[in-house]
């Protein structure tokens, strides 16, 4: 390929207009919202303790698109009217706001597992905690790569 | 755009733990987002769902922005009797959608 | 600027450097040995959307193709299905030719186009608009017809000069940067693009629930995407110049298998 044939600006111009396209992402990475996460979660953990563990979040390594990120989370949990998983609540750290989702289940739910679909901004941390019966509260998390698209829809 | 795909077996052994999928359409429009005129996009999404299973609940969800588009869920529930599985979607601008499926039990 | 947008500049202009001084591995077509769909490519997770239908979300809009196909419209109060019957047989391989040569219009059509027409000359209903939600419906759910069947579109003495303007406009170099649909796509298809596969320019999926647009599109749409990420003024949707390319893309991919309603990020 010639290098000279190319317009001298071009790439530059390339590069600016990759960036203006940038701000119409649907999710734009904001600063500091590590603290309004560990904010949500005091809100529904109150001072209880929180054990790390008994959760997992099944999240790929490296997500294809921001956009539509496959999470599941699974609860290390025998689901019987004494011993269940009340609620999981999911939060990240860089998104615009720190929830996710919040999903409600009970013994008849036979299996503490969940899978949807999320956005996630960036590179971050993605946190599920969860309460049992018994009122005790347990978290797990898993860490996410996030590459941004190539060719970029115009609006 | 089709209102809800909903995957729930035709039929199941009493006491078999079933998987539930739900996808309902809908954009998911966050809130945080501008137009290249600096306009923000209000928010408009699905912020509840709830499953029944012959009128008692057996899985309920809040959601949030972060939720991609076109929301899908699956979950487990532990296949008690035969009859109707109810569907609940609410949403920002009085969004609703409700949709059903028959399970046989035996 | 955003702190994305600086990275993803970075990023491209690394990859830009490198691959404005890199020597063409080859020109010219991808030999049929190593023509990979654009799903190879994709994650495992993204594959699973596709290799699903209850959880693939692009089946929204086929129920919704569906319901349409059997739905009276138009002055002529006939549905599709009442003169075409049930698409799975009287549909099955038609995506899998298009576009195709349209005597009336004396060159070829695309899919879409097709559907309009017999919207106006059949149910003397008004056309569907592109990339509206109804049209993507009906062309996801023919497309799902042929789902499997191998790409084969029919090049005779007709078709042959569209193929070849179409064949013309992907070997162009054009745009801000100069660059032409096969440097990327025969020449640079194994290598990534701030983080993305390239990949080899696959028409067969479409129309495809595309993460990135968090909807369906058809393939218009995304070459339009591949125009404006080259600074190219992008053709209008239906005009002779994309179905020319549209028709290049699916000779090219001939013999590769339509995956519609397939999912791409
Ligand atoms: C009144 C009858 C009638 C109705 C209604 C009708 N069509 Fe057709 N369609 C035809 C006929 C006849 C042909 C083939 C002759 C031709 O090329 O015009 C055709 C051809 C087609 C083809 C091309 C098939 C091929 O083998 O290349 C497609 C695709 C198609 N129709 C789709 C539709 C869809 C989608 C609808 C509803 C939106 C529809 N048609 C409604 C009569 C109809
Ligand atoms: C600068 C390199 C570049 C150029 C030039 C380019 N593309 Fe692309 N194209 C890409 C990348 C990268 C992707 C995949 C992006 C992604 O998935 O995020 C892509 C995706 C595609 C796809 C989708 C494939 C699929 O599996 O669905 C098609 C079709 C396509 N390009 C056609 C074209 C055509 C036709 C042209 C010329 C008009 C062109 N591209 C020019 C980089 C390029």
């Amino acid at each position: 390929m010639k290098e000279r044939r190319r317009p001298a600006n071009s790439r530059r111009r390339f590069l600016l207009a990759a960036g203006g396209v940038a701000a119409v992402l649907a999710f734009e990475p904001a600063d500091a919202t590590v603290a309004e996460m560990s904010d949500a979660m005091r809100k529904v953990v109150g001072g209880a303790p929180v054990a790390k563990g008994r959760v997992t979040l099944e999240l790929p390594p490296l997500v294809d698109n921001g956009n539509t990120v496959a999470l599941t989370v699974r609860v290390d949990s025998p689901m019987t009217a004494r011993d269940h998983v009340k609620t999981i609540h999911v939060f990240t750290e860089k998104n615009p706001q720190p929830n996710v989702a919040t999903f409600r289940l009970g013994p008849r739910a036979g299996r503490a597992s969940v899978a949807t679909r999320i956005r996630l901004a960036d590179t971050q941390t993605v946190v599920a905690l969860c309460e049992m019966s018994d009122g005790t509260f347990c978290s797990g998390s898993a860490d996410v790569v996030v590459t941004l698209a190539a060719c970029l829809e115009e609006l | 755009m089709a209102r809800a795909l909903i995957t729930v077996p035709a039929s199941a052994r009493h006491g078999e733990i079933i998987e539930i999928k739900a996808i309902v359409g809908h954009p998911m429009e966050p809130g945080f987002r501008r137009t290249q005129l600096g306009t923000l996009i209000p928010r408009d999404i699905v912020t509840q769902f709830a499953c029944t299973y012959n009128g008692v609940e057996v899985f309920s969800a809040d959601l949030y922005p972060a939720i991609s588009a076109n929301p899908y869920l699956a979950f487990f529930t532990v296949a008690t009797e035969s009859g109707t599985l109810v569907f609940n979607w609410i949403g920002d601008n009085g969004f609703s959608v409700t949709e059903s499926a028959a399970i046989a039990v035996t | 600027m955003s702190a994305s947008g600086d990275r993803r500049a970075a990023v491209l202009a690394l990859f830009l450097a490198a691959m404005l001084s890199a020597i063409p591995i080859s020109a010219g077509e991808i030999p049929l040995a190593l023509r990979r769909s654009g799903y190879d490519f994709m994650s495992r997770e993204t594959r699973a959307m596709q290799d699903d239908d209850s959880v693939n979300p692009a089946m929204l809009w086929v129920k919704d193709g569906e319901a349409l196909w059997n739905a009276r419209a138009g002055s002529a109060d006939r549905a599709c299905s009442d003169c075409h019957g049930d698409a799975r047989q009287s549909m099955k391989g038609v995506a899998a030719r298009y576009p195709a040569y349209d005597p009336a219009k004396r060159r070829p059509v695309n899919l879409a186009q097709r559907i309009n027409i017999c919207r106006s000359e059949r149910q003397h209903a008004p056309a569907l608009a592109y990339e509206s939600a109804n049209l993507l419906a009906l062309a996801a759910y023919l497309g799902l017809q042929s789902r499997g069947l191998p790409i084969a579109v029919a090049i005779d003495e007709r078709t042959r000069p569209f193929l070849e303007a179409g064949r013309e406009i992907f070997n162009r170099r054009q745009g801000q940067l100069n660059l032409s649909c096969a440097q990327c796509h025969d020449e640079h298809w194994d290598k990534k693009l701030a983080g993305n596969p390239i990949t080899q320019a696959d028409p067969g999926g479409y129309p495809l629930y595309r993460l990135e647009w968090q909807g369906l599109g058809s393939l218009e749409r995304r070459l339009r995407n591949c125009l404006s990420g080259t600074r190219t003024q992008a053709y209008a949707y239906g005009s002779p110049e994309f179905v020319d390319l549209e028709l290049f893309l699916m000779w090219r991919w001939r013999g590769m298998k339509v995956e519609t309603p397939a999912v791409r990020p």
